[in-house]
């Protein structure tokens, strides 16, 4: 006999107490307790792992990013003097649209600082206030003609150095030759401070502009209607193109060489990088059939063009899950094909569907580098109207951002990323949602 | 797709009151030849019952009697069936209609995951056969009815089919093959899933069925086969061995693969 076979029959003749009782036995058994505590906190430590470097990533975002959702406001007293702004008299919005509010400013601020004597010290004063404030005024004045002659106390936007300063951004402690805010200005800041004339207010700006080289006036609401407007474009084409494709692949196509080829080709473009696409909207789309640059329509094709595998791939699987059981039945009863893929199988895969959707609509959401090839990096102030505006999209403005010197810009871009986060949240949301309501109905 | 071979040496006749004749009906999955030139007559409002060991062609016997065969890409099917003296793999014949007439119950319970009502209702609306909601109600009504499962689920015609146990699920499922009257219900194992409680309940419907339906079962089962069949066809290994009187098959086969088989000896 063996070794092995003697042993076997060693084993086999212990008395079963003998075997299933005794030291080496309860060894055994604490290994195999231990290998299995052992597996346990290996899954718990990845998964602490992985939560910690979410914390980490999303709490230095929000760390950078939150002070954006606050900008810095200056209440000024200012003289709307008939005979600066409307000599005339007319009270016709063209001249109140241009007239020169900046004067009304410098005076406003030459009066309550008198100190403030050359030329040059004026001029340090009113860069306090954003570039943009003559514009809020005369948009005031446009709005409300009846504001010509009076005196009202104005909540007027401040510069990015100024806001950065409150924010403490810029330090205060620094050689003057060092800060963006010299000594005079900080004077004026906390002169105003006291006189409760400078604080901090939702910024609505951040939300609602478009593009600007000046920070304090700068937004993503371009963006993010550019990016609705690339998603609507590439929802429209690649939902339809997508699903029926799949539909056609997964219920109707013979099983042979072509459709082998097919699947490999599609499973390929999933694959493809994502500059690729970018290449070929700029060579077919652009140079070919001459289409706008920069435009939404254009992104969208190429998005289109990116989410379609995703979108088709997702379908199939969801429709290979659908038991063929449920087919045979309807079948069975005489349904015929298309109505067994359109009551029974298209209805039991959506959730799945969706998820692919949702999960591809997420991707190119946050896609930059094809809208780098097709021009929509460009820097455009406009918010876009229709889909063949320029517009720039939500990830393309961080990266803008990012690229921008201008502290005040480090914490908008961070502010951009919370908010493109937020979108893919809120998508993802949608999708878990949708699929457990389909399930349930089901 | 089918090939139409040449007329065999000795085509035997149809019996008068044959429902669906069978002739050199020869199936081919690939390459593989699963059914060797079937000849059977199936007769009009009796259970015919098919049985044989694993692999020997009676399932895919009964799938050639409605074209469910058609949907497997690589399958191929030479030889004549006809429902009623018409060639059911004619160039006019619509496999979708003919499928209604030949309806079918499968191994596994496989209730639509939608209501019991709409499980019933799929078939004939589809077809078209209830003029309105009231005529839809009475179908669902009289097909439970007849599968012995209204009384069980009246009060919850809107519940999911899937949440009822499997013999109901298997009578569920009967019901919906019978909803659209069909002149022959197919039955492939229709127990071999269900406890035997469930099991002598599908039975006891199987005979109630037979005066109204054409009736062929596939079975392992040969205690079932012969409680419910009046007549059996032994398969083997693609050809069927015998065709008899329930009782000839049971208790003096010709055969002796018969004999083997249905003494156990192998299966």
């Amino acid at each position: 006999m063996t070794d092995i076979a003697e042993r076997h029959a060693a084993i086999t003749t212990t008395a079963p107490n003998a075997r299933w009782h005794g030291a080496a036995f309860e060894a055994r058994l604490r290994r195999r307790y231990a290998a299995e505590r052992r597996f346990r906190l290996a899954g718990l430590a990845a998964v602490a792992l992985a939560a910690l470097v979410l914390v980490l990533l999303l709490g230095s975002i929000a760390g950078k990013g939150w002070t954006a959702f606050q900008q810095t406001q200056i209440l000024l007293e200012i003289d709307f003097d008939a005979a600066e702004i409307d000599p005339q008299g007319t009270r016709d919005p063209a001249v109140l649209a241009k007239a020169n509010t900046m004067k009304l400013i410098r005076d406003t601020l030459a009066a309550q600082f008198p100190e403030a004597t050359t030329r040059a010290e004026r001029r340090q004063l009113s860069d306090l206030l954003s570039s943009g404030a003559p514009f809020e005024l005369n948009r005031m004045l446009v709005a409300d003609p009846s504001l010509v002659g009076s005196k009202q106390a104005v909540w007027l936007t401040a510069s990015a150095n100024v806001d950065q300063f409150i924010k403490g951004h810029i330090p205060r402690d620094v050689p003057a030759a060092e800060r963006k805010v010299n000594d005079l200005q900080i004077r004026a800041i906390d002169a105003l401070t006291a006189k409760g004339a400078l604080t901090k207010a939702f910024n609505t700006t951040l939300f609602t502009a478009g593009d600007s080289r000046y920070p304090e006036q700068a937004g993503i609401g371009g963006a993010i209607v550019g990016s609705l407007l690339t998603l609507v474009v590439c929802l429209g084409l690649s939902v339809p193109i997508g699903v029926a494709a799949a539909v056609y692949l997964e219920e109707f196509a013979p099983k042979n060489r072509w459709t082998d080829v097919i699947e490999v080709n599609i499973n390929n473009l999933a694959a493809v990088p994502s500059i690729i696409f970018g290449l070929l909207g700029l060579a077919v789309f652009l140079n070919v059939f001459g289409m706008p640059r920069s435009a939404p329509l254009v992104g969208g094709f190429v998005l289109a063009l990116m989410t379609l595998p995703v979108i088709i791939i997702a379908s199939r699987v969801a429709m290979k899950a659908v038991p063929p059981s449920i087919r045979e039945a309807a079948l069975g009863i005489g349904a015929s094909r298309l109505q067994v893929v359109l009551h029974h199988v298209l209805p039991l895969a959506m959730p799945g569907i969706l998820t692919g959707i949702i999960i591809g609509t997420a991707r190119a959401l946050g896609e930059t580098a094809p809208l780098l090839m097709i021009g929509m990096i460009a820097f455009i102030v406009d918010i876009p109207q229709g889909f063949t505006d320029s517009a720039t999209v939500l990830p393309v403005q961080i990266f803008m951002w990012a690229d921008s010197p201008e502290r005040a810009f480090v914490e908008r871009t961070s502010a951009a990323i919370l908010v493109l986060l937020g979108f893919l949240i809120l998508m993802n949301g949608l999708a878990v949602f949708l699929r457990k309501k389909f399930e349930r109905r089901w | 797709m089918r090939v139409q071979t040449e007329t065999r040496s000795a085509p035997a006749a149809p019996a008068p009151n044959a429902k669906m004749v069978a002739r050199g009906v020869k199936v081919f999955y690939g390459a593989k030849q699963a059914l060797k030139g079937i000849d059977l007559d199936i007769m009009a409002n009796e259970v015919l019952a098919l049985i044989g060991p694993s692999g020997c062609g009676k399932s895919t016997f009964l799938r050639c009697l409605n074209r469910m065969n058609d949907t497997i890409d690589n399958a191929r099917i030479e030889g004549t069936i006809t429902l009623e003296g018409e060639d059911i793999y004619g160039r006019h014949v619509d496999p979708v209609q003919l499928r209604a007439r030949v309806g079918m119950v499968f191994q596994k319970p496989n209730p639509f995951p939608k209501s019991i009502y709409d499980n019933i209702a799929y078939g004939p609306r589809i077809h078209g056969l209830a003029a309105g909601r009231d005529e839809m109600d009475a179908i669902v009504e009289t097909s439970l009815q007849r599968a012995g499962l209204w009384n069980e689920v009246k009060d919850r015609l809107r519940e999911p089919g899937t949440g009822l146990s499997g013999g109901q699920q298997q009578r569920l499922c009967i019901a919906r093959a019978i909803a659209v009257s069909p002149e022959v219900i197919l039955m492939d194992e229709p127990c071999s899933a269900l406890d035997p409680i469930a099991t002598a309940h599908i039975e006891e419907l199987i005979d109630e069925l037979r005066g109204a339906y054409t009736i062929v079962i596939v079975t392992h089962n040969m205690q079932q086969a012969a409680r419910v069949s009046q007549r059996t066809a032994f398969f083997h290994l693609g050809e069927m061995v015998e065709c008899d009187d329930t009782e000839e098959i049971f208790t003096n086969p010709r055969d002796e693969r018969t004999q083997g088989y249905i003494t156990g000896r192998y299966g």
